[in-house]
Formats: structure tokens, sequence, C-alpha cells
């Protein structure tokens, strides 16, 4: 029944029976034993990013754009130092990853060994559970258990740290035929009276707001959540990490809530009296000044993690579940008690989406236009007409984030993929490399900004070695876009810092990897350079100037009531 | 008044510093801390003894029983339960004096673990006031040295665990795993 096999190769076995095709890492000292059984393993396919970090943000694209387990590697010391900020942006965005790390060999550790570091207890507050691996025999169990912890219930990154002795011991591998975390309950289905109560409340509110979020995407609740809204017939808005669980051309759908929400999804939220919020968990850059944020609503709080109950608002209806699971239910009971309840607040609920989509009509999410210049809103659009809603677009961390957020429509989930909760610039390029492995065929756009780019530079030689057709499309703007923002309105116009004078000549740069590059400035040009650049077969290379003080509105300054958005550029005033 | 948070937990390397690192995280200190296995081997009771608001305890325990390694976290403040801990002190003794110093013990149950020519060790039991109060007498007799254990703490009301059941990985027949949540007596 067993084989006898060294460690390296039973992790790779387990890796395989966990379905595992592509692994995104980097090779050192102690993981050798490892990257030799990888040298001419069949199903396993590694691709060799330019730093430890991408290799993280690699995998998390992979997952966020399948919902697969995405997988990275590192070695140990500052391979998996390297991999911190990585695993951190998964956890903050509940994508389920495992890392490996290579370990010094176990008579090595705490001796402050070469290329020592600790992992497990640096890695502890960075992943959702860690594992050492101590005994050969431990390994197939731990593996199995890491896979089984990344992916369900609130999914996010596990790492297992692995010391060089245990890839090369030698041991009879049997499958695991089971795994038991007695800790770790999972509450899936929702309680039955509860659900009854949500449908019930929903029924009785007149104005009713649905806010959902990265758990519909995570559960894969997009079609239930849509049957819901077209139940209730309510408003939906889906926050950053949301967006495309309601594809964006349903009539219900308001756009995104928040900091640069749309004035109707901040309206919307302000005056709700019932707020169904289901997987979302109430950011600040959400909610703005809580006491000012859905003041006078009811809210149903849908989670799988119980911890997110109550976290920053109370719930009047707390409902611990998953969200495909409970929606479903929810759509279920909505339609029993329809017969009886639906029509009491028709009218009133009737007119809340009139109301609604007269605060979308006032103040609409629209592109701005220049003859002299290329707006950032107008580079989004003409990505949303080439994207129609089909293209996987991956986004840095910015202004152009919050652009393209804003104006990109995505009708389906798993297409837009960016850096929610930990905002890591450095997300936007490798995320798109893990979104093009796992996704050949499908159109890529990368969205950065001058800054964020640069600080993905590196992986451009892993785009040009896999011949990863990703459209890059730097948007530049010349300044850390965001920073200068904040410092126009909050730091009397002081350019801190800001200022990114210096950026590569893009032909050049593209040039030196083997890219085609190019450079334009001019409104006029960009729809033809932008369906050039798609219709090159590989990956392009495209900086695109803008608007160098153009800012993102509407906008709710932290700290500030979302029904009180800026909704464009105000006289700058000095800090007191 | 400080706050006991009582956990039961996997006897595994790492599943301290997961429970200690929600607080530390926050930037609270632990008060008290004992550990230390169960019945069932595999397993540890863990009591700590926090300065946390009502509000933020029930996000941190909440936060505990989502880690892995914890079977549960039970927030025993206000909950009917017993809080003892054991502390031993070292009081120097004059001839004068030591029936003084029995004296005191006796009153407070304490038992004399070790006596020399200098002293006595004693070892009490009980709530912290008491053994406060017990410490607070004895510092009449001159200079004494304290250690204490940390609160222990057992909750009176008999309460059911709830654990999640094994998961079959798919390899190979997994027919003596039961769907039905497993419901052992803690």
């Amino acid at each position: 029944m067993s084989t006898l096999m060294n460690g390296a190769r039973i992790l790779l076995d387990c890796l395989v029976h966990e379905g595992v095709e592509v692994i995104f890492g980097y090779p050192g000292g102690v993981t050798l034993p490892l990257y030799d059984a990888l040298y001419d393993h069949h199903h396993i396919r590694h691709i060799l990013v330019r730093h430890e970090q991408n290799a993280a943000f690699a995998a998390q694209g992979f997952s966020r754009s399948t919902g697969k387990v995405g997988v990275c590697c590192a070695t140990s010391g500052p391979g998996a130092t390297n991999l911190i900020t990585g695993l951190v942006d998964a956890l903050m965005d509940s994508i389920p990853i495992v890392a490996i790390t290579g370990q010094v060999a176990n008579k090595l550790i705490g001796t402050d060994a070469f290329q020592e570091a600790d992992t497990f207890g640096i890695t502890r507050s960075c992943t959702k559970h860690n594992y050492m691996v101590k005994d050969i025999n431990d390994l197939p169990q731990i593996i199995h258990e890491a896979f089984y912890i990344a992916a369900s219930g609130r999914p996010g990154p596990v790492l297992v740290d692995i010391p060089k002795d245990i890839f090369i011991a030698q041991a009879h591998y049997q499958p695991v035929k089971a795994i038991h975390l007695p800790g770790y309950k999972l509450v899936l289905d929702g309680h039955a009276g509860q659900i009854r109560r949500a449908a019930q409340m929903m029924w009785e509110a007149e104005k009713p707001m649905i806010y959902s979020g990265g758990g519909i995407i995570h559960s894969g609740a997009h079609d239930e959540l849509r049957e819901l809204v077209e139940v209730l017939d309510a408003p939906c808005v889906n926050t950053l990490m949301g967006l495309g669980s309601l594809p964006g051309n349903h009539p219900n759908f308001i756009s995104m809530p928040g900091m640069h929400g749309s004035y109707a999804a901040n309206l919307g939220m302000y005056n709700t009296d019932l707020l169904v919020a289901l997987g979302v968990r109430f950011d600040d850059r959400v909610t703005g000044r809580l006491k000012d944020f859905a003041p006078n609503a009811r809210v149903i709080h849908v989670d799988i993690d119980p911890a997110e109950i109550g976290k920053i608002r109370n719930a009047d209806l707390p409902i611990v579940g998953d969200c495909k699971r409970v929606i479903k239910k929810m759509s279920k009971a909505l339609r029993e008690l329809a017969p009886e309840m639906a029509h009491t607040n028709e009218g009133a609920r009737a007119s809340w989406r009139q109301q609604v989509a007269d605060w979308k009509a006032e103040h609409p999410l629209e592109p701005v236009f220049s003859d002299t210049e290329i707006k950032p809103q107008h580079l989004m659009s003409e990505i949303n007409r080439i994207s129609d809603g089909k293209a996987i677009v991956t986004a840095d961390v910015g202004q152009h984030q919050m652009w393209a957020a804003q104006l990109i429509r995505h009708d389906a989930p798993r297409q837009w993929l960016n850096s929610g909760g930990l905002g890591s610039m450095g997300f936007g390029l490798p995320a798109a490399m893990g979104a093009q492995v796992a996704n050949p065929d499908k159109l890529v756009f990368s969205i950065v900004g001058d800054g964020g780019f640069q600080m993905s530079l590196p992986e451009l030689a892993t785009i040009a070695g896999e011949g990863l057709p990703i459209k890059i499309i730097v948007m530049n703007n010349g300044y850390l876009g965001m920073v200068r923002q904040w410092q126009e309105l909050f730091f009397n116009n002081r350019y801190s810092s800001s200022t990114m004078s210096t950026f590569p000549q893009i032909e050049h740069l593209g040039a030196a990897y083997g890219i085609p590059g190019r450079t334009v400035k001019r409104p006029e040009d960009l729809r033809g350079v932008l369906e050039a650049a798609v219709a090159e077969p590989g990956p392009y290379l495209l900086n695109v100037e803008v608007t160098s003080f153009e800012n993102v509105y509407p906008m709710v300054p932290a700290g500030g009531a979302i029904n009180e958005m800026v909704l464009t550029q105000p006289t700058p005033t000095p800090v007191g | 008044m400080l706050q006991v948070i009582s956990l039961l937990v996997e006897n595994k390397t790492g599943a301290l510093m997961r429970i200690t690192g929600l607080l530390s995280a926050r930037g609270y200190n632990i008060e008290s801390l004992t550990v230390a296995r169960t019945l069932d081997p595999a397993l540890s009771r863990m009591t700590i003894q926090v300065d946390v608001d009502s509000a933020l305890r029930k996000q941190v325990i909440k936060q505990m029983n989502r880690l892995i390694n914890v079977l549960q976290a039970t927030d025993l403040t206000e909950a009917p339960s017993i809080t003892h801990e054991l502390v031993l002190i070292r009081v120097r003794s004059t001839r004068e004096n030591r029936t003084a110093i029995l004296k005191e013990a006796e009153i407070f149950h304490a038992r004399v673990v070790d006596s020399s020519v200098e002293g006595f060790v004693l070892e009490v039991t009980g709530s912290s006031e008491k053994l406060e109060e017990f410490i607070a007498v004895l510092q009449g007799y001159g200079e004494i040295e304290v250690t204490r254990s940390g609160v222990a703490a057992v909750s009176l009301e008999a309460k059911k665990l709830k654990l999640a059941p094994p998961i079959s990985t798919g390899a190979g027949d997994a027919d003596n795993f039961s769907e039905k949540d497993e419901v052992v007596n803690a």
C-alpha cells in the first residue's frame, strides 16, 4: 500500500491530491530538496517569480479569479519574511492561499542559523492558521488540514513551515483518510427561525437596502444574491470586495458605497430603514463616521464568521452561516411570505426605489473628458468599453483603483481583483499574473498607478518569460495620487514625498524585457492605442499619461458621515 | 475588578501564543495565566485574567473561539464559577513570633510546607481577596517573599461542548466518520 519516499515527494503528492496545478515561488537553500523533486514533476507547474511577495500576490490572483486555493512557496528567513505582506493581504480579504516555507533543519532551529527566522512565530498573526512540521509522519495530515482550513469557512491564508530535514527524510506515505479539527466549528446553514424573521423584516421594510460584499463571491452566492434582490426588488450596493457579485448592468445595482462610493449608494445607505448586510464587515472605508452610518436602519447581518457579527455595528438580526445557503433560504422564505406580506409596504418600497434612482440620475458616476488631456476617468471608461463587463481587471492601490471601481462594470464575480482590506501597493501586477495563469484565454487588464507599478517592476521578467498576455495599463499622473489628494485636502498642498518625477521610458523598459511598450498622452489616441494593446497576442505595457491633478470624487473624508460627501473639488483649507 | 476567561484548547505547540497574541495585539496585559493538561492529555485548560472592558472582551472571546486550536473560550467574569489561586509565602520569623505566625496561618487555612530556624514557607489557596488579606497580615511580621500561581477557574454550570466532526479527505474509505456533530461533556 505505501511507498517509501522523501518528504519533498510526499509534499508534492499531497498537493496533487489537493488539485494543485501551479505553484508560484522562489527557491533557496533549504527548499533545494523540494525544488529537486519539482524539477521533473509531471503534474505541478512552478512559476518562478522575481520576489516572494509577488508569489503570494500571484497565488492570490490565481485564487481570487478561480475560487481555488492558490499556492506559493518561499525559502526560510528572507524568503518567508518577504511573503508577509501577501499573507496579511490575503487574511484581510479572506483569500484562500497556502504558503509553503522552508525552515532550517530541526537541529539548527533556535541557533541563529544562516537564513533562519521564526516563521511560525512571525506569521501567527498573518494567517488564519499556521503549522511547523516537526515530524515527517505528520506532513500529509498537516498539508491536507492546511488546504481544508484555507478553503472552508471564512477563507484565508495558511502557512506550513517545513524544516529542511523533513524534505529529505524518508517515510512511508499513506494517503490521509480524514482530518479532525475539533475546535474548527463551521456554522453554514443559518438558523431557520432567524432566516424567516429576516424575510419578515424585509417585507415590513419601507426602504430596504442590500449591502453585499466579498462574502458573496467567496461562497459563490452571486446567483442567490441576484434572486434575493429580484424577489424583494430592493436596491443593492456592492462593496469594493463585492463588485461583480451582482452584475454591474443589473437594474437594482447601485454601485459601490463608502469613501469613494457613489452619491446614490451613500445616500441609500444613510436613509435606509433596513440594511441587509450580506458577507460584509462594515469596514471604516464603507461606514465613515459610525454613528451616522445608516442611523435609522435596523440591521440584518449574515456572515459565516461569528466574530464579524456585532464587531462594528450591532445586528438587530444576526445570522451566522454561509451566504449561499442562507440567501437561498431567505429568498424562499420571502416567496412563502409574499402572499400575505408583500403588498404591505409595496408603495413605500416603490417610491424608495424611485428615490434611489433619482439620486443615481442626480449624480451619476460618469467619466470626465477633456480635449487636451487624458482624464483618468476617460481611461477607465475606455477600458470599460473594451471589457464590456467580461475582462478580468486587477488594480493596484490608490486613485486609479477607485476610478476603476467606479467606472469599470463587471457582469460576473471573480473578475475584479484588488487589495481591499490591506490596500497593498504592488498588488496589481503580480495578481494579474496569477489570474492570467489560471485563465489563459481571458483578457486580463492590470491597471496600476505609476507608484505601485514601480513596486512590481521585477515581475516584468516573469510576465515576459512565461509569455503571459497581460495588458498592463499604467495610469501615470506623476504623483502618488491618493497621497497627493489628501495632502491637498488636509495638509495645505504640501506635497511631501508624493511627487514621482522620475519614471522609466516605457518603450525602453518594455524593450528590455521584449514586451512592446508605448506611451499615450493625447485623448484622441487613447482608444486606438488601447485596442492595439488588446490586439497584441502577448503582454503589452501601456503608459497612459493622465491629468496630474485630478482627484477622486465623491469623497467622504475619513471619519465623516456618508451623507456628507464632497462631490467635487473643494477649496483647500489649511490644517489648523 | 479583573475579568476571567476560561479556555479549553488543544495541547499543541503555538496554541498559547495564538491566544495571548489576540490580547497583546490590542495592547492588553495579561494579569495572570494558568495552563495545564486536562483529563484528556490532548487538551489543556487555560485560565486568563485580564482587564478588558466588556464590549471588547466579548469580541476578543469570539476571536479566541475562532482559533483552530481553541475548542471553547468562555467568559467567567459574571458566570457562576469558582476562581482560586495558590500562593507560596516565605516569611522570616523570630523565636518570639513563630507561634503568632502559625496562628495566622491557621486562621487562613494555610499549610506550613517548610519550616526552618529562619522562618516558614506557607502555602495557601483561595480567592484572590482572601490571599491578599493573608499577605497583608503576614507583611506585619516583616519581610516576606510571595509567589502566586495565578488564578484557576472552574465554571459551576455544566456546559455542553460542541465539537467539529472529522472530515473525509476522499482518500480511501471514510465510512467510520459520522456526519453528525460530536457532542461530549467537557
